[in-house]
């Protein structure tokens, strides 16, 4: 494709998009027992469903993310999706072959029903009392959606990080519906420490004068401090040593230390401003709600905490991907995945991608990362698309 | 399919399941998957090999063999299988143990440093041998185990390994008669298929 002379959009990206709706009107029953009059999940496509519905990926969000995964949503859009990088005609999810799908999570704050939608029994926003969601009602939800989209089974569920334990969760409650799950930069279970720091971001959050035990919103505030908290402790974390040493070093933003005026890091500057940003798009009852949703998957635990038992019950083939500087999602723990994979007797393939970028290597053109994603998915293509 | 490749998927038998360590392209399993719906695993570093083996549809899993096999449990595998990799690995000795603790079997193949070239190589011009085969110079070479067929056999001896087959060929795979009878001076490649130590033997 060549550049369109009313488009000032890049010609490798799937261009302008805008994100639809789907409303499942009647009731939905939630894993901690309590159910919901229905909800609304906001999504996004790119390419084409093929006449035999077998060409569709699923793009599963992590825990920051949204609906709007690639693209472009007005001409002079500065900030297109979170995985621009990667969807796209000739990209390693490629939308000139697959047909792309990726919705805004149940609980999320992007459209998707969550704690600033209004509850329909109250007439107030749902707030801090939107019922606690998983990995699996997620799932749950998808499959809905999928039914609405008329896509029965999909060529690839792909995710990173929390995304990947929703793909991993497709596998294991949608066996029939999935090819193929890619799980990047994932785990079967969060460990203690990873627990830690989401429970500092959530004291962070909590602590803020201005949360108001949840009730922020009807009071007219926002607690932007312990958002932007959350997100620096967050943000730190997805990073390695190495890749901030290089990418910031001891550089000043602005001051002297002779004289020890007004210094600023650049990664002090760095960080402010990502938090900042954070605070200003993402709701704090939702983030929360999407860290616990974190913290408790475990799914096996329902299976005596075996994890080959717990994969049993999964049909399609797995590709783990980690990376070596990635030390909240560790190479270990995709290790341990890819060991209960072959005790249970699963196809699946892994690769171990060299990068300095720390847990947020899978948001980023690593080009052995994307060489890797680009085979295994092409394969995905002549397996269940071209021959299905 | 490569000839020596050929040679190991004779023996193996349909629904086994496989674990080939050092497994390159993935030629092997990619064959026994289709040919005899083998249930196989591929260990291998090189990441050109392995984006072959996902293009191939391969399970091939990312994996240094020197760090050791310790992620897979005792008779986990039907065969372990190992073809021109041992030469080249931290402890060929511990590695033979490894593989016989999670398969039942194993199938090794390697070069033979006894091979009449080599020797002549080394006799007649006084240096490491050099040849299409082990193309490396001695300081820049993967295989730093590199032995004759009598050493590898003196080592399966020594831990009471029992050979169960042998099958010695030339560079070009092909099986004479001459390297039958005088297999170290005039074989080139080796596949050893080998059974766990002799038990009851005090």
């Amino acid at each position: 494709m060549a550049y369109s002379v009313s488009s000032s959009l890049p010609s490798d990206s799937v261009g302008l998009v805008s994100p639809q709706v789907f409303a499942h009107p009647s009731g939905f029953s939630l894993r901690c027992g309590e159910t919901l009059e229905g909800f609304e999940l906001v999504y996004e496509t790119y390419g084409r469903l093929n006449a035999a519905r077998s060409n569709a990926i699923l793009v599963c969000h992590a825990l920051s993310g949204s609906h709007h995964a690639a693209g472009y949503h007005s001409e002079d859009d500065k900030r297109p999706g979170w995985w621009e990088s990667c969807i796209g005609p000739g990209k390693p999810i490629d939308t000139d072959r697959f047909f792309v799908v990726c919705p805004n999570n149940l609980g999320g704050c992007h459209g998707s029903t969550g704690p600033t939608t209004v509850d329909p029994r109250t007439g107030e926003p749902f707030g801090p009392n939107f019922p606690v969601v998983t990995v699996e009602d997620w799932v749950d939800t998808q499959a809905l959606l999928a039914d609405h989209l008329g896509i029965d089974r999909f060529a690839a569920v792909v995710g990173g990080s929390l995304g990947g334990m929703q793909a991993m969760r497709w596998a294991t409650d949608y066996p029939d519906r999935l090819h193929a799950a890619v799980l990047i930069a994932c785990a079967a279970r969060l460990s203690a420490q990873n627990i830690a720091f989401n429970e500092i971001a959530r004291q962070a959050i909590i602590s803020d004068p201005e949360f108001h035990g949840g009730n922020y919103r009807q009071l007219g505030v926002n607690p932007d401090l312990g958002l932007m908290l959350a997100r620096m402790v967050g943000h730190v974390t997805y990073l390695s040593d190495d890749g901030m040493r290089q990418r910031f070093g001891r550089q000043l933003k602005s001051g002297d230390i002779e004289t020890a005026q007004d210094v600023e890091f650049q990664v002090e500057s760095y960080l402010h401003h990502q938090g900042r940003s954070f605070s200003q798009r993402f709701d704090a009852n939702s983030y929360v709600l999407m860290t616990r949703a974190l913290d408790y998957f475990d799914p096996a635990r329902e299976h005596d905490d075996d994890l080959v038992k717990a994969l049993a019950s999964a049909t399609c083939r797995f590709c783990v991907i980690s990376f070596t500087t990635d030390w909240r999602f560790s190479v270990a723990r995709s290790k341990e995945l890819v060991d209960a994979l072959i005790a249970a007797g699963k196809n699946v393939a892994s690769a171990i991608i060299e990068s300095e970028h720390g847990h947020d290597s899978f948001l980023l053109n690593v080009p052995r990362y994307f060489d890797v994603l680009r085979a295994y998915l092409g394969r995905i293509a002549t397996e269940a698309v071209d021959a299905p | 399919m490569r000839p020596d490749l050929e040679i190991i998927a004779e023996v193996i038998k349909p629904g086994a399941r496989v674990l080939d360590l050092g497994c390159g392209e993935g030629e092997l399993l990619a064959y026994l998957q289709t040919s005899k719906q083998v249930n196989g695993y591929g260990l291998e570093i090189d990441p050109d090999n392995i984006t072959t083996c996902l293009h191939n549809g391969v399970n091939v899993i990312e994996q240094d063999l020197d760090e050791g096999l310790d992620n897979f449990p005792d008779d986990s595998f039907d065969l372990v299988v190992m073809t021109e990799t041992l030469q080249a690995v931290q402890n060929p000795d511990r590695m033979l143990d490894d593989m016989l603790r999670i398969g039942g079997e194993c199938i090794v193949t390697f070069p033979n440093f006894g091979y009449w070239r080599c020797r002549a190589y080394l006799a007649l011009r006084g240096r490491m041998p050099v040849s299409e085969h082990l193309p490396h110079a001695w300081y820049d070479t993967p295989n730093i185990h590199l032995c004759t067929f009598k050493d590898f056999e003196r080592l399966c001896h020594s831990k009471g390994l029992p050979v169960i087959d042998r099958f010695v060929v030339d560079e070009r795979h092909l099986a004479r008669r001459l390297m039958q009878r005088f297999p170290n001076f005039f074989g080139h490649i080796a596949f050893y298929r080998l059974g766990r130590p002799n038990s009851g033997e005090a």
